[in-house]
């Protein structure tokens, strides 16, 4: 699920918060350029859909919830994740893809977002984030 | 609700000195609580503040940070540059509205 941290760094961000997002493996496909504009969302391991679970592996069930999602994120004036993105960067958000993830896709800064700062390590986040609250989402 | 006074007048706030009375608000009220916070108001400040004021009238809903930037023209970077650090409490502050209730 997408909306979580971007919906926290936005309101960090809203609140005077210096904001450093770092994205990895199951979040990298939001900054990756080919993925990002066709993110899926799946009710699977979702319990707030309220749907039987065992219906989350059915064929078609994923496109269904995914048109769900947007249009119910659209009602509550909430925009997509690439324009979401774009509105965190220009409220002064940071954007950091991980080293280890990039080297597993093979995918490189050419292939990602183009306001995504840098691929960095683990460690380096860490250090940039000293004495930061840090959120694991 | 507490009142406080402001520019001689009596004006109606919840407890963070956000305006309660939509009717209580006029511009020059708006120069003293921008100053308030430390904000002079320009023309461009005067684009957002206006904005806020009309589709509050429209909504009963103080417009968030997307909104006003779409609503009013003016990018999001440059609300941050005019209305420094926390730019949507800081709008509705000034325009004399509730603080914005939406995530976005």
């Amino acid at each position: 699920m997408a909306y979580p941290g971007l919906v926290l760094a936005n309101a960090a961000l809203g609140e005077g918060v210096e904001t450093h997002l770092f994205f990895t493996f199951w979040g990298f496909d939001m900054i990756t350029k080919s993925r990002m504009t066709q993110l899926k969302f799946t009710p699977l391991g979702n319990t707030a859909t309220h749907l039987p679970q065992g219906l989350g592996g059915l064929p078609g069930v994923t496109a269904l919830a995914t048109h769900t999602m947007k249009r119910q994120i659209a009602e509550v004036g909430v925009p997509e994740v690439p324009e979401f993105l774009k509105q965190i960067v220009d409220s002064g958000g940071h954007l950091w893809a991980c080293r280890m993830s990039a080297d597993m896709m093979h995918l490189d800064e050419s292939d990602l977002y183009d306001s995504v700062e840098g691929i960095i390590s683990a460690a380096d986040f860490v250090e940039k984030t000293e004495g930061a609250q840090l959120l694991f989402i | 609700m507490p009142v406080t006074t402001i520019a001689s007048r009596d004006i109606h706030v919840d407890g963070e000195g956000f305006l309660t009375n939509y009717d209580e608000w006029d511009p020059e009220l708006a120069e003293q609580l921008a100053k308030q916070i430390g904000v002079d108001l320009t023309d461009r400040h005067w684009t957002a503040i206006t904005f806020l004021r009309e589709d509050y009238a429209a909504r009963a809903e103080t417009p968030g940070l997307r909104r006003v930037s779409h609503g009013a023209g003016i990018p999001t970077k440059e609300l941050f540059t005019l209305f420094p650090k926390k730019p949507a409490k800081k709008m509705a502050y000034i325009a004399g509205l509730p603080k914005p209730q939406g995530c976005v």
